[in-house]
């Protein structure tokens, strides 16, 4: 218990070091033998280190919190606890739709003007919109997703002494000169629905402009508009070249899709995935992340400015008393992100977490984008749409763009589908 | 003796007073496991998505003109069709055979197993020996091997020429025509490296004479932007069949060789065009896409049968071993053979079993779930699906309507409510 105890002191004294300059660093009150609950989504490694930024906290403050591993049934869990009248303090929700919904049920409690500060000072302004509904703040994302990068194998690119394409069209002439050694120029992971919403919505952002894609997550604008199909007719030149995309994308699930071009017989030279592809690399190939798999941004289309696509886990409270405030306040301080960073498979959009704090350049570098890109971040749009249309295996957008990718020249019919699918889904 | 016996025959009818204590705790039980949650069920089924505002019957008006819910009606239709008539054929056929045989428990044993396994690690096993790639799908990889073994794939999969060629169904064919005395260029790409014979030679540009039209086919690399021309390390392909044309007919074909060249020696006058059979770049045979739209159901079926297979052998093989032995004997004696006597005694004995196995495993697959809901992939799960997924997508996975769910899951019920009322029947019937 002692030797514990030392851990934590050293471990808080290393994170402290970093919280100076983080201005919303705690007023060291004591909230020893009070005991909050935290859910969220993550399990695993993911677990361990989320409780090592909460044992931070408690060496900090005192107070012991409990952290409830939910999965993917998070919605579910929390649905469930809130009608039977003992939510947790704090969620970790990571649609922003479901956020709406809560606030709107009168579930969640608006944050402190203390946090509120916070994320103003630490987060690029766009963020504070995807925390806020009816303009109230109610969260904010304490762990992002940089959905806008590409993999790819150096091999494969040494092989034909090929460089990061910048641009779409460099893109599309790059995978035509990996396609003349044999290897497919992409692996797309299209028996998951939600890699192939992220590949849109990269084109669309880079096409369509930050506005329109607003306008399009609201349904604002119908999925039969112009910027839609400019989108779908980009991507089929990716995706409308046989030799372009690895065999079988429909049959292949995301990790696959990552093992073909990174594991041992590759057949393709990059895969387009969130930040999280790093793990499986690591976890499934022998491939070195940095050395052997390097990442470039989704490249400008059609000259467009540097945009990311995020995901994020957005920490919201149902509960105000002292303690859960607290920790609120720990959680959109840097103290708390740098705590995780150094850990590994973190990135935060708080902009004054140091670059030092993450493990790697890889990750350094990953983090910077999204920091970089400024106002230009846009959430998930599958994420911010109804589950129905957004987040659905074999339904709504998730099947329309799977049966895009198996017929890449239907552009007009599938238009048409997705309008159909989503009007039926936002209506409700 | 006789006083007793008759004083415990009149205490059940005769006294419902004192058979509420004794029949309470299970009453209370029943009703709070079973009955709540009926009900309950059906009351929300009549409510919308929030629980709040009572909407009629529109959740079942919704659920049949739903194009995903009428596709799972399809599919539990076909369930119910196929399954457990299979696997009830198959577990009579297993029975029957293994009871002959001296190992037969250490058999039955092991067609029994698969249902020790979990239906969510079956389906897992399941997904794995169906996957696509041959090298990781068991069923594909015996696939190949056998169609590899009758017809070899080609030798360049998937290479094509650089430019100039027009891909036509009886292969790539020259856009400009050539005539003796020509050199023909012939860059081809998408091959490996890797993949080049090893028995292939440098490349370089052939001399025509008169009369003759010679050329080379070679493995272009555009490293460096020397596409389209010999760089001195790029080699010639050897064992590519090329074919001239004159008017649609083929007058001339030859196969390269080691140094990837090639030579039509005695080419009359006039233009001819070269082609490429199609047959050089033939992508390998790969196997079927088992988990693709077409297959799915069947392919989920074949994984319940290996499962239930099982079940229904040691039900059938119970009532086998009831089966009097003399009435078998006694055919046999009249002279009957194994066939008849399997077709006129022992199937109408076992009747009644073989009833109460097929119309358990049609309840069994009303209600099946984790295995489709494991083995489909995403993209396949639309024609995949089956009421009970569509129940649990539609009530926690998208957006929670618990009351279209409510709906879904009275339908279920109903359709399974007749089967169990038959097999309820059937039992009691058999008691008296």
């Amino acid at each position: 218990m002692k030797k514990q105890w030392i851990a934590l002191l050293a471990l808080t004294a290393v994170a402290g070091s970093g919280a100076c300059t983080g201005g919303a660093a705690g007023s060291g009150e004591d909230l020893k033998g009070q005991t909050i609950e935290v859910v969220g989504p993550w399990t695993g490694d993911e677990q361990k280190s989320f409780e090592k930024v909460l044992a931070a906290f408690k060496a900090k403050t005192g107070a012991e919190v409990k952290y409830t591993p939910a999965g993917d049934e998070l919605p579910t869990v929390l649905q469930t606890r809130i009608s039977g009248g003992t939510p947790p303090n704090v969620g970790m929700v990571a649609q922003p739709g479901l956020v709406a919904q809560f606030a709107k049920a009168g579930a969640l409690k608006p944050v402190s003007a203390e946090v509120e500060q916070a994320v103003t000072r630490h987060n690029a302004a766009v963020w504070k919109q995807f925390g806020s509904v009816d303009g109230k703040l109610y969260g904010f994302t304490f762990k992002t997703a940089n959905k806008s990068a590409f993999w790819y194998s150096e091999k494969a690119f040494q092989q034909i002494g090929a460089t990061p394409p910048a641009t779409w069209d460099d893109l599309v002439k790059t995978s035509r000169s990996v396609a003349e050694t044999g290897l497919a120029a992409v692996s797309v992971g299209g028996a998951d629905g939600w890699t192939l919403t992220d590949w849109f919505e990269n084109v669309y952002l880079r096409t369509a402009g930050p506005d329109n894609y607003d306008k399009l997550a609201k349904h604002e604008i119908p999925w039969t508009d112009p910027t839609v199909r400019k989108a779908l007719e980009e991507l089929a030149k990716l995706w409308g070249e046989q030799t372009l995309v690895a065999g079988g994308p429909l049959q292949t699930e995301f990790p696959k899709s990552v093992i073909n071009v990174f594991g041992e017989s590759p057949t393709a030279a990059m895969v387009f995935g969130a930040d999280f592809a790093a793990s499986v690399i690591t976890k499934n190939t022998k491939a070195k992340v940095g050395e052997d798999a390097k990442f470039f941004p989704f490249p400008s289309v059609a000259g467009s400015k540097d945009a990311v696509v995020a995901g994020g886990d957005t920490a919201v409270q149902f509960k105000d008393d002292k303690a859960t405030t607290e920790l609120m306040k720990f959680l959109a301080s840097p103290e708390s992100g740098e705590v995780w960073a150094g850990l590994g498979g973190f990135l935060s959009p708080n902009k004054d977490i140091k670059s030092s704090a993450y493990p790697d350049e890889v990750t350094q570098d990953l983090a910077r984008r999204i920091v970089d890109a400024g106002d230009n971040v846009r959430f998930d749009m599958s994420d911010l749409a109804p589950a129905a249309f957004g987040g659905t295996k074999g339904a709504g957008e998730w099947k329309d763009l799977q049966d895009f990718l198996a017929d890449p020249k239907n552009v007009d019919g599938i238009m048409a589908r997705l309008e159909t699918n989503a009007a039926k889904a936002y209506v409700k | 003796m006789k006083r007793l016996s008759s004083s415990v025959d009149a205490a059940p009818g005769r006294s419902p007073r004192q058979a509420i204590p004794f029949l309470l705790p299970a009453l209370v039980v029943l009703a709070a496991l079973v009955l709540y949650p009926l009900v309950f069920s059906l009351i929300r089924s009549f409510f919308d998505a929030t629980g709040d505002e009572f909407v009629g019957l529109s959740n079942y008006v919704n659920t049949f003109t739903d194009k995903r819910t009428l596709i799972a009606f399809r599919n539990n239709v076909i369930w119910v069709v196929v399954a457990p008539a299979a696997v009830t054929g198959l577990g009579l056929i297993f029975a029957v055979l293994t009871e002959r045989i001296r190992w037969a428990t250490a058999f039955r044993l092991v067609l029994f197993m698969p249902m020790a396994i979990s239906l969510f690690a079956s389906g897992i096993i399941f997904r794995l020996v169906y996957e696509e790639a041959p090298n990781q799908g068991v069923v594909n990889a015996v696939m190949v091997g056998v169609h590899d073994v009758f017809s070899p794939s080609s030798q360049y999969p998937n290479a094509r020429p650089r430019s100039g060629y027009t891909q036509t169904e009886a292969g790539f064919a020259a856009d400009a025509p050539a005539q003796a005395g020509d050199v023909i260029m012939l860059p081809l790409v998408g091959v490996n490296a890797q993949q080049v014979p090893a028995q292939a030679l440098p490349a370089s540009t052939p001399q025509a004479g008169a009369g003759e039209l010679r050329g080379v086919v070679w493995l272009d690399v555009s490293l460096n932007g020397n596409a389209g021309k010999i760089d001195g390390i790029e080699r010639g392909l050897p064992g590519i069949a090329v074919e001239a044309v004159r008017d649609g007919q083929v007058v001339a074909r030859t196969t390269t060789g080691d140094d990837g060249r090639f030579t039509f020696p005695d080419l009359a006058r006039g233009e001819v065009v070269v082609r490429l059979p199609l047959s050089n770049f033939e992508l390998p045979f790969r196997g079927l896409t088992w988990l693709g739209e077409s297959l799915i159901t069947p392919v989920i079926i074949s994984c319940w049968i290996w499962i239930m297979t099982g079940f229904a052998i040691t039900f059938i093989a119970a009532g086998l071993s009831a089966i009097p032995r003399d009435a078998l004997e006694a055919a046999r004696v009249d002279g009957a053979t194994e066939w008849q006597v399997f077709r006129r005694v022992t199937v109408p004995l076992l009747s009644p079993v073989l009833l109460v196995v097929f119309v358990t495993l049609v309840i069994n697959v009303l209600k099946i779930f984790e295995l489709v809901f494991v083995i489909a992939p995403g993209s396949a799960q639309e024609e995949a699906n089956v009421l009970a997924l569509q129940m649990w997508q539609v009530s926690f996975g998208t957006g929670g309507d618990q009351g279209a769910g409510s709906a879904l899951a009275v339908i279920l019920f109903l359709l399974v409510a007749p089967a169990m009322l038959f097999n309820i029947r059937r039992f009691r019937r058999e008691r008296s």
